[in-house]
């Protein structure tokens, strides 16, 4: 039932947050801040309980989950269900959620009650599709999350904020339709086959369906959560989704929105259709290392500063592709670290974008510079994330991309080493962020404050995050090992330690 | 006593983050203090350190101390911990000790700079890295410590960030050495996926029993890791990133691009030895590449302005030749090299620095001249920093560690007459290009006037390592001349021991007195060309070309840079955004004509039903 | 009396019905429009009690009455219409009442 109330609890908390905010705009503001705090605790709670029970024998395949009938004719149950994966991202969500809130205290003036509705909704969405384990219900809360995502771009947005607001939806409607069409041609194929029609994910798992449909369902799937992700060439309803967003908005696209669709890939994906995916392979890899590199040419010819980190987005996002299609536990678990790395690092860019344009209303950095002996704090956090995400070692994002490369590199020696690339190339996209806004001498006197105590709190504690996971990754990799297994177990692959040699060794069960 | 390692990194690290926190609200002694001081402490801790190692050795001398496991993912394990043997005490030694003497300076040098505090914050964050890169037990830590030396390099580079030239040589340098790094991600991904391990001890007794010798895995493998050192070490074809890293302040030259961080390179492939001994093809590379780089960074030194780029480029020859010792097999000497030469080029840099800040941040060494007299101080250190350089016989460090690589270069299985012959060469052309910088800096008329007079915090350091590259080299005496292997001992204990030493003294001594004549015949030519005549800039087309560093900068720029910046602009707008809209270009076109139908008129509305009514009675009846 | 045969009612209907469907088409007057639109629900009423009369069926002018239900309640809001259309824009025009050209 626990999980169930992390999704009321925020729901409830928008609908009153939307009536209190036409009274007074900071009721709005305390409700949104309370109810996702109150969630945050329950996740803290989850997340003791879930370390106590790791080193306990046989884990169940979900830790805690809830599970009544919604539509019985049609085998529809309302099934939350969680294991670590889903615990990592749901505590992801959370906290971006609270940092989500804060700084959108000062920023957002007009219809805060409705704002605050469709953030607590957003969030209530994302946590519903981390969670769902009936694929019904999993489509329900894809499109709960999209659609107050719509309105959120088109009506706080900045400039151009109508059209970004229509292609963000139109790209993951029309995707999320496919979707539709595969998980109901996965309904009938299991239905026909067994005589049970039903969305539960656990009995949908072993439906064994003929390779070339499998296929076409398989790529339904995919390109609903590569578009999400985004891959090269579904990218391009990215950037201007994150630069029109409001700040609140780019960070929740970035650092959760993004990570359904990884999410989608690691839960559906690869165990439903193991060996479609294992053919899909060579193909992901290549639209994984194509991201990689294509997403950072972008990047660095970007002269907005929002478009540019939306950019690095698809360029990080691209070794998710690659870590998930590797089909080893080095990956696997790179991936999911990667997941966490990128929603704070690229989350603390765009709140830096965002407190930038607060003070200078301009987003352009041809205009900025020499920022740096003005606001020093904020040029030491600028310099820290970008750092972050050029993968400097010491913080999460290292760890997740040296996972997700030695991984792919068992995988595909020439692909990987394309891919790694990336590396030389997220430097000088970087760097350049750091050169131009805060180095260099100033182009414009811009009279700034540094950040306020707020803004110290909102970016201390995501620099503490990077810096800690980024020293102690164990403390995620713990949780999401065992859906690892299940991932590596479902696709057939198991991977044991020889003792002897220590010496990697991966044996195929079914041959 | 051992077991205080942990505070010998962690105390600059400490002091970083005391002073990136709070540095802005301290007054500047503070600052000084803190930085200056947690380095000192360092340093105590290494003496203690080093002197409890040698009196009383732990077991096959090496020591580990581990604090926790980074990540344990499918048995790869690596640790956060550190590995003190006799090679990482060397360069604990140096970094620490040489580290210390130029943060003492450096209180000095900058006080009255904008970003006193951030200046002492990022070289104790360089040192904290630099420390942990010696004394990382795996590579994935040495990765660590590897990259955020790279990082600091930016960082002080940098350093006077209002200046965009500067910005553009931090990014350069940053971007070169990440190409070499990123390399060397691949070697170990490599080394992950074979070996399944990161521990250095574990590959290195691994390495032999799973990959045959000059085996295919080895040689990727170590050629891999060759890739990290050449950026980082500024070796060819990476080198171009160093000249354009004295663009930051002078201590930071001296510490980070002379005496510690760029022979990082060169203790990577001395503490992976095995794996490169196991790719006896790509030894050979070294040390044709170590040779093929001093002689072409010597060639570009003799045609400098600038006196920090001078000493930058004779930098990079000196690592050419540890690379030709690593090459050729003699790893002690280019560890010894690089202790000797650590101090001689920290001290030619501090004494550059001196003479920058004294003229008014004047580096062009043709609007020095005659100051020999007015500051004798600095003079005379920089003069024996010189002849360390130029390895003038008997009374100068340099001079043993240069000699021994020359030797080996010769006398090792794996040297060859070439070899020796270029590293003689460059030899010759260090002291020509050394006397140079020395009679044009120095000698002649007066042309800046002094302002800032050094006081005690500059000559102290200067002092001392003038010393240390006199007397430095008697640790180690070759077999000529007393036979003294302490140095080469103490760290023979943990590398492959040289090929041959101490056999054929005859031969040894001809060839010593071949090296000493040459370094001599160098300061005459030197003494000729740029004391009796007066020396110019020099607008001829080789001295051009050796001016521009042998146009490695000119090329990459056509080959890499620009092609990557066109592309990267003329696709701002990203092309596969043009497929969307161009789909919508697409639909909005039929929209607007299926919109032109509708005009409002009522009767074309009743006319098209009528149309359509007609048209489909008249297929249904006569079809 | 001579019977009236099926044929030239249903002949009758079509030339009421297509003088109707011209008169739609060629007026621009809207009451005329209107009473063009009679013309052809009268000529299709015709048809039916004409079919129904063949048949022998009450069918035919039940459906007669339908249709003129529907005329009287066609008429009544049409008229209302085109009362509110003079109110708003002086003219009876067909052709300028394109407002709600795409």
């Amino acid at each position: 039932m626990i999980l169930a109330w992390l999704i009321i609890i925020l729901m409830l908390g928008g609908i009153l947050a939307w009536i209190t905010g036409r009274i007074n705009p900071l009721f709005a503001r305390w409700i949104s801040l309370v109810s996702i705090f109150i969630d945050s605790i329950i996740v803290i709670k989850i997340w003791i309980d879930y370390k106590q029970q790791i080193n306990l024998t046989a884990s169940p395949s979900w830790f805690i989950e809830i599970n009544s009938k919604w539509v019985p004719q049609f085998g529809i149950n309302f099934h939350l269900a969680l294991d670590g994966l889903s615990l990592i991202l749901v505590a992801l969500t959370v906290f971006l959620g609270l940092l989500s809130v804060l700084i959108s205290w000062k920023e957002i003036n007009e219809r805060v009650g409705f704002f605050h509705f469709n953030l607590l909704w957003i969030l209530a969405g994302i946590i519903g599709v981390f969670t769902a384990s009936d694929l019904f219900l999993f489509y329900f809360f894809w499109e709960v999350m999209l659609i107050p995502m719509y309105f959120l771009i088109g009506i706080w947005g900045h400039e151009n904020r109508i059209y970004a607001s229509y292609k963000f939806f139109i790209f993951t409607q029309a995707s999320g339709l496919l979707m539709l069409l595969a998980i109901l041609g996965l309904y009938f194929i299991h239905g026909s086959q067994t005589g049970i029609y039903t969305f539960e994910y656990m009995q949908l798992l072993g439906t064994k369906i003929n390779p070339s449909t499998a296929f076409f369902l398989m790529l339904g799937f995919l390109i609903a959560f590569v578009v999400k992700l985004p891959a090269v060439p579904f990218h391009s309803w990215l950037p201007d989704a994150h630069t029109e967003a409001p700040t609140a908005g780019s960070v929740i696209l970035a650092g959760l929105l993004l990570k359904t669709g990884a999410y989608g890939i690691l839960r559906f994906v690869i165990p439903f259709f193991p060996d479609a995916s294992k053919d899909f392979q060579t193909v992901a890899f290549i639209l994984g290392a194509a991201g990689i590199l294509y997403g950072a040419m972008l990047a660095f010819a970007q002269t907005d500063l929002k478009r540019l980190v939306a950019y690095s987005s698809v360029s990080h996002m691209g070794f998710v592709l690659l870590g998930a299609f590797s089909f080893n536990q080095l990956s696997l678990q790179g991936t999911v670290i990667q997941l966490v790395a990128h929603g704070i690092s690229t989350g603390a860019l765009f709140i830096l974008a965002g407190m930038l344009q607060e003070r200078i209303h301009t987003r352009d950095i041809n205009v900025m510079g020499g920022l740096w002996s003005k606001v020093p704090f904020m040029g030491g956090m600028g310099l820290l994330f970008a750092l972050a995400s050029l993968g400097l070692p010491g913080l999460v994002n290292f760890i997740a991309e040296f996972l997700i490369l030695s991984g792919a590199y068992q995988a595909n020696i020439v692909l990987t080493g394309i891919a790694a690339l990336g590396l030389i190339a997220s430097t000088i996209y970087s760097l350049r962020i750091v050169q131009k806004v805060f180095y260099g001498s100033p182009v414009k006197e811009w009279p700034i404050p540094d950040l306020n105590a707020r803004e110290i709190l909102i970016m201390g504690a995501l620099t503490v995050v990077v810096v800690w996971l980024g020293l102690f990754p164990q403390h995620v990799l713990d949780i999401s090992k065992s859906s690892v297994k299940k991932i590596l177990n479902s696709i057939g692959k198991t991977e044991v330690l020889d003792n002897n040699h220590n010496k990697l060794e991966e044996i195929t069960l079914g041959k | 006593m051992l077991n205080l390692l942990w505070l010998v990194p962690v105390l600059p690290f400490f002091s970083f983050l005391i002073l990136a926190l709070f540095g802005k609200k301290f007054p500047i002694k503070a600052s000084a203090v803190l930085g200056a001081g947690s380095i000192g402490l360092s340093a105590l801790l290494t003496l203690i350190i080093g002197i409890g190692f040698i009196s009383n050795p732990p077991e096959n001398f090496r020591f580990v101390q581990t604090f926790w496991t980074w990540f344990n993912v499918a048995g790869l394990n690596p640790s956060i911990s550190f590995y003190l043997d006799p090679l990482s005490i060397v360069f604990i030694f140096v970094i620490t000790f040489v580290g210390f003497l130029i943060h003492l300076y450096s209180i000095e040098f900058m006080y009255e700079e904008e970003g006193f505090s951030r200046f002492f914050a990022y070289m104790n964050l360089f040192v904290g890295s630099m420390l942990t890169l010696v004394l990382a037990d795996n590579l994935l830590l040495l990765y660590l410590g590897w990259e955020g030396v790279g990082l600091c390099s930016f960082l002080l580079i940098g350093f006077w960030y209002k200046d965009p030239a500067n910005g553009a040589a931090a990014q350069k340098a940053f971007i070169v050495t990440r190409i070499g790094d990123t390399a060397m991600a691949i070697g170990l991904f490599l080394l992950v996926a074979n070996l399944g391990t990161l521990n250095i001890n574990e590959i290195l007794t691994k390495a032999p029993a799973v990959w045959p010798q000059s085996s295919g895995m080895a040689t990727a493998a170590a050629l891999l890791l060759l890739g990290g050192a050449l950026g980082k070490s500024a070796q060819l074809p990476l080198q171009t990133w160093l000249p354009d890293a004295m663009a930051g302040p002078s201590p930071v030259s001296a510490l980070i691009h002379a005496a510690t961080m760029v022979t990082a390179g060169v203790y990577l492939i001395a503490r992976t030895n095995a794996l490169f001994i196991l790719a006896p093809q790509v030894q050979m590379l070294i040390a044709i590449i170590g040779a093929a780089t001093l002689l072409v960074a010597g060639f570009s030194a003799l045609a400098q302005h600038d006196i920090k780029r001078v000493l930058a480029y004779s930098t990079i020859s000196q690592i050419g030749y540890m690379f030709l010792a690593l090459g050729v097999g003699a790893f002690s000497a280019a560890i010894f090299h690089f202790m000797i030469h650590a101090f001689f080029k920290a001290l030619l840099f501090l004494a550059a620095g001196a003479v920058i800040l004294s003229l008014h941040h004047e580096h062009n060494i043709f609007k020095m001249g005659g100051i020999k007299n007015k500051m004798p101080l600095i003079y005379w250190t920089f003069l024996i920093g010189s002849a360390s350089l130029a390895s003038l016989p008997l009374i100068t460090a340099g001079f043993y560690s240069k000699d021994m690589i020359l030797w080996f270069a010769w006398s090792s299985p794996k040297g060859s007459a070439w070899l020796w012959a270029a590293g003689l060469f460059g030899a010759f052309i260090t002291a020509i290009y050394t006397f140079r910088l020395i009679f044009i800096t120095f000698f002649g008329t007066q042309k800046t006037e002094i302002g800032h007079t050094p006081g005690k915090l500059i000559k102290v350091p200067l002092v001392i390592l003038a010393v240390l590259s006199l007397i430095g080299g008697f640790i180690e005496l070759p077999g000529t001349l007393g036979n003294l292997p302490l140095f080469s001992g103490f760290v023979e204990k943990v590398l492959p021991s040289a090929p041959v030493h101490g056999e054929n003294i005859l031969q040894e001594g001809i060839f010593q007195a071949i090296a000493a004549i040459t370094a001599l015949l160098g300061f005459y030519i030197a003494y000729l060309l740029y004391l009796r005549r007066t020396p110019s800039e020099g607008k001829n087309l080789l001295q051009k070309f050796f001016y521009s560093g042998w146009g490695f900068d000119w090329l990459y720029e056509r080959i890499f840079v620009r092609p990557i910046i066109f592309l990267a602009k003329i696709n701002k707008n990203d092309f596969i955004d043009l497929i969307y809209t161009g789909i919508a270009a697409g639909i909005g076109l039929f929209h607007g004509l299926l919109i032109k139908t509708q005009t409002g008129k009522l009767r074309w509305y009743a006319m098209g039903i009528a149309a359509g009514a007609v048209i489909t009675l008249t297929i249904i009846v006569f079809l | 009396m001579n019977q009236v045969t099926l044929e030239t009612s249903l002949a009758l209907a079509g030339i009421l019905f297509t003088t109707g469907l011209i008169g739609v088409m060629v007026r621009r007057n809207i009451i005329f429009m209107l009473m063009s639109i009679e013309i052809m629900l009268n000529a299709s009423g015709l048809a039916f009690v004409a079919a129904g009369s063949k048949w022998m069926q009450a069918d035919g002018q039940v459906m007669f009455i339908f249709i003129l239900t529907m005329a009287a309640a066609e008429v009544s809001v049409g008229l209302a219409l085109i009362l509110k259309i003079y109110a708003r824009f002086k003219t009876l025009d067909a052709d300028q009442l394109n407002k709600m050209k795409g």
